[in-house]
């Protein structure tokens, strides 16, 4: 690797200041920082520091959404040949998958990077690598049919109004990919709901609901098996139907540390309680479903796996962690069982907490202020 | 003797080069005193360039303080006063002449004296400055009355000297000093050991303390975590803390009547040929502290241990309250893909690296950040390595935003930088934590005095 460190050496001077070019320097510094570890030294305070940073937090995750992703494709694929009525070998599944979710990945990549380096670029940032996981989030929440400029669209208002306008990476309120998914939800409710949209290249005749569109309604026995809801040979977003996929996925996260298993156990048990109320309640039949169903279907999983467990937009203390991911569990059974304008609550119990996020938080912290003024009281008594 | 306190929250990190229970003689004629070592003390200078001293003259004061003194180590001549940026003064250096000449104070018995004529003798010999308070981790002032004293009698520092073995023979001196604290608070002197080790007999037979005993990774051995267990720190409190090598000279100041700035330091890390330990001075010259002792890699000298210390130039002075010095390596190289490749030989806290199924592993570290700055992104990182029962990354936020309230009920009062020096570490934005909480201790003791 000598040669490319002599090539990046000879082009730095180019890119600080007063050279060429030195207002690309964070475009020059986020390519030259991807290839090498900079050689950066400590000056002050601690002399040693972990090997871990944010590249490396980031890939763990863009590494834990790979199963999804390479199931997602091949789920494209399988059902549209499954509409159509035609079982089709491996290779022309993953062929057809992969014509559909790459462009949308690429799109969603070019246009969010593209937008990260400019904004590093004009407040003279370094360009920070949350985007990496993001621009893969995004493919995975949208339909697999949906137009590629809506994705553009979609990826620029999130990043834009969802992450920029408050600072970056580290100071957004709301999950970029969600926002992405929500923006398209709102702007374009005709191709972001209803049974056409599940399935790429849908055969006319075929029924493309999605286990929820069953469930609203109240076509219990149209379900499809516990197995093909947990596998995902199901109709749904692109990477969120295999709660198996998702599941292998979250584990990386576990065990690496990178998110946080008090989160992702919490919203399982929200919205496993809030389905066995319904149980008890029991007023229709989409409430008396088994719980556990819950966690199958939609975006339950994905939401409780990669989206409440981003560190930015959820609660910070492990108190608050505990308050917000049962509050998304039980507000997404909520939404999907009370709400039929609104067939997956997942997206929006996320995005509500991560507005009420900050708020859980300080109402922690003002827990810990209140225990230390009370100490003062102790020792003056 | 008393309960455990058990401590779980921390990191032991492991590094190559402990020091070998071995002690040696180091003589050069080569010490300095840095003003830049004493927190908020603006020095006025009491001697010029050339000037003849002995142990015990005064060298500079606080220039608000005038009754803290700072004096010489040893008797010489006075070789040059070094100044930085703006006339910052960064080093006073003395050239011994081996004749050991020392002011004499008076041998007394503490217990004899008066309150105020321990503080006085302790002033006028230089030897206060040894003494320093929570909050703030500021030298004392001589005019409060601590409600308790700290002393930790153990270090868990990575490579951290073994204070059993430094103090060992010196009971009559600890018990000295001892007695001259116990005139100085109305309240307890607590005596902190590690619990499940043999001690030096200098602690366990010390009479007028409270022994308590601690057991968990580090910072267990730093004394803030240690008050915040059996003492807390209010707003408005005081408590006093300094170390068993600082009790043995206050011991031998009252015990001899001079000041006699031995100083048993070891000589620690990696890159460090025989790591051990060396009787000297305070404030002695680095090259000969690891003259031929050292391997050929640019390397990282550090005054302190790699966690808290200061970075040294071939030509420093070991800090006035540091009793260890480190050597590693330095980390200017580039890696390439360094973030993305398994990286089974480093050391990472986090699981993203196979480091964590190797626990016993001892590391050779390097001065490398690994990654750039960024804004904070990963949250429940810190509170991992940080045993107080305060939210870390929000004192740290208050500290940004400097909210003199927020930081206050936060529980600032409790912490010093170097409880903060793990986080720090673990750091994934990789920022600069210690120096924040060090403006935060500056900006609350402006904002209260």
């Amino acid at each position: 690797m000598k040669f490319l460190r002599d090539f990046l050496d000879k082009q730095k001077p180019h890119f600080t200041k007063g050279g060429r070019f030195e207002k690309l320097h964070s475009t020059f510094d986020a390519f030259e920082t991807f290839l090498f570890v900079p050689n950066k030294v400590t000056s002050s305070g601690a002399h040693i520091r972990d090997a871990i940073d944010m590249k490396r937090t980031m890939i763990v995750v863009v590494l834990s959404l790979i199963p999804a992703l390479l199931f997602g494709i091949w789920n494209v694929g399988y059902q549209h040949y499954a509409s159509h009525g035609m079982a089709y070998d491996f290779w022309p599944i993953i062929g057809f998958g992969l014509l559909k979710v790459l462009p949308i990945l690429v799109v969603s990549y070019v246009v969010g990077l593209a937008i990260e380096f400019a904004f590093a670029q004009s407040r003279g940032h370094e360009v920070n690598e949350g985007f990496l996981v993001s621009g893969i989030l995004i493919p995975l929440v949208m339909p697999p049919d949906v137009p590629l400029w809506m994705v553009a669209l979609a990826t620029a208002f999130a990043v834009i109004i969802g992450k920029e306008v408050f600072g970056g990476t580290g100071m957004n309120i709301l999950n970029p990919a969600l926002t992405a998914r929500a923006f398209m939800f709102f702007a374009y409710p005709s191709e972001m709901s209803g049974d056409k949209i599940w399935i790429a290249e849908k055969a006319d005749a075929f029924s493309g609901a999605t286990p929820l569109g069953h469930l609203l309604v109240n076509e219990v026995d149209k379900l499809p098996t516990n197995l093909s809801m947990f596998m995902g040979t199901i109709p749904g977003s692109i990477g969120e139907t295999s709660t198996l996929a998702i599941i292998l996925g979250g584990l990386v996260l576990v065990i690496t540390g990178v998110g946080s298993l008090r989160i992702i156990l919490s919203v399982v048990a929200g919205g496993i309680g809030m389905g066995l109320l319904f149980n008890l309640w029991g007023a229709n039949e989409y409430m008396n479903i088994p719980a556990y169903q819950h966690l199958l279907m939609g975006g339950f999983a994905f939401g409780a796996v990669f989206m409440a467990t981003d560190p930015v937009t959820a609660a910070q203390t492990a108190k608050g962690k505990l308050i917000y991911g049962f509050l998304i569990g039980v507000m997404a059974i909520l939404i999907r069982v009370f709400n039929p304008a609104y067939p997956e609550g997942m997206m929006l119990a996320i995005l509500l907490m991560n507005v009420f996020a900050p708020l859980i938080d300080h109402y922690v912290v003002q827990a810990n202020i209140k225990k230390r003024l009370k100490r003062v009281k102790a020792a003056v008594v | 003797m008393s309960n455990v306190i058990k401590i779980k929250k921390g990191l032991n990190i492991n590094l190559i080069g402990e020091a070998e229970k071995n002690l040696k003689e180091l003589s050069t004629d080569q010490y300095a005193i840095k003003p830049i070592d004493f927190i908020g003390v603006f020095p006025k200078m009491l001697v010029k360039e050339g000037e003849a001293v002995q142990a015990g003259t005064p060298i500079f004061v606080d220039k608000y303080r005038e009754n803290i003194i700072f004096c010489s180590p040893v008797s010489g001549v006075i070789k040059e006063i070094k100044r930085g940026p703006k006339r910052m003064l960064l080093e006073v250096k003395i050239t011994a002449d081996g004749k050991d000449e020392a002011i004499d104070f008076g041998a007394e018995n503490p217990k004899k004296l008066t309150r105020e004529a321990v503080i006085d003798k302790l002033l006028k010999s230089g030897i206060w400055p040894f003494i320093r308070q929570r909050p703030y981790s500021v030298i004392a002032n001589p005019d409060d009355t601590p409600k308790a004293i700290f002393i930790s009698a153990f270090d868990t520092a990575p490579l951290a000297p073994d204070i059993d073995f430094v103090v060992n023979g010196n009971n009559k001196d600890f018990q000295t000093g001892i007695d001259a604290l116990s005139m100085l608070t109305k309240g307890n002197i607590h005596l902190n050991l590690d619990a499940g080790v043999a001690h030096s007999s200098v602690f366990t037979n010390a009479k007028g303390v409270v022994i308590n005993q601690f057991s968990g990774p580090h910072p267990t051995g730093n004394v803030g975590v240690q008050i915040s267990r059996i003492d807390p720190i209010n707003k408005g409190d005081i408590v006093w803390y300094l170390y068993p090598q600082d009790v043995l000279t206050i011991g031998r100041l009252f015990r001899k009547g001079i000041v006699d700035a031995s100083r048993i330091i070891a000589l620690t890390g990696s890159e460090v040929l025989q790591p051990a330990y060396y009787k000297t001075k305070i404030g002695v010259n680095i090259e000969a502290l690891i003259y031929n002792n050292t391997t050929d890699v640019n390397k990282r000298l550090i005054s302190g241990n790699v966690l808290t210390g200061d970075k040294l130039e071939l030509d420093g002075y070991v800090g006035f309250y540091h009793t260890q010095v480190t050597v590693i390596p330095e980390g200017d190289y580039y890696e390439f893909l360094g973030w993305g490749l398994p990286g089974f030989k480093k050391f990472s806290v986090s699981r993203t690296f196979p480091a964590f199924m190797f626990k016993n592993r001892k590391y050779r570290l390097d001065t490398n950040y690994h990654g750039g700055l960024r804004a904070y992104v990963m949250t429940g990182e810190f509170e991992k390595v940080f045993p107080f029962d305060i939210y870390p990354l929000q004192l740290i936020k208050a500290i940004l935003i400097e909210d003199i309230d927020l930081m206050e009920n936060l529980g600032i009062y409790e912490v010093d930088e170097e409880d903060f020096a793990l986080c720090e570490v673990v750091d994934t934005s990789k920022t600069e934590i210690q120096s924040i909480v060090r403006k935060g201790l500056d900006l609350m003791r402006k904002e209260m005095s």
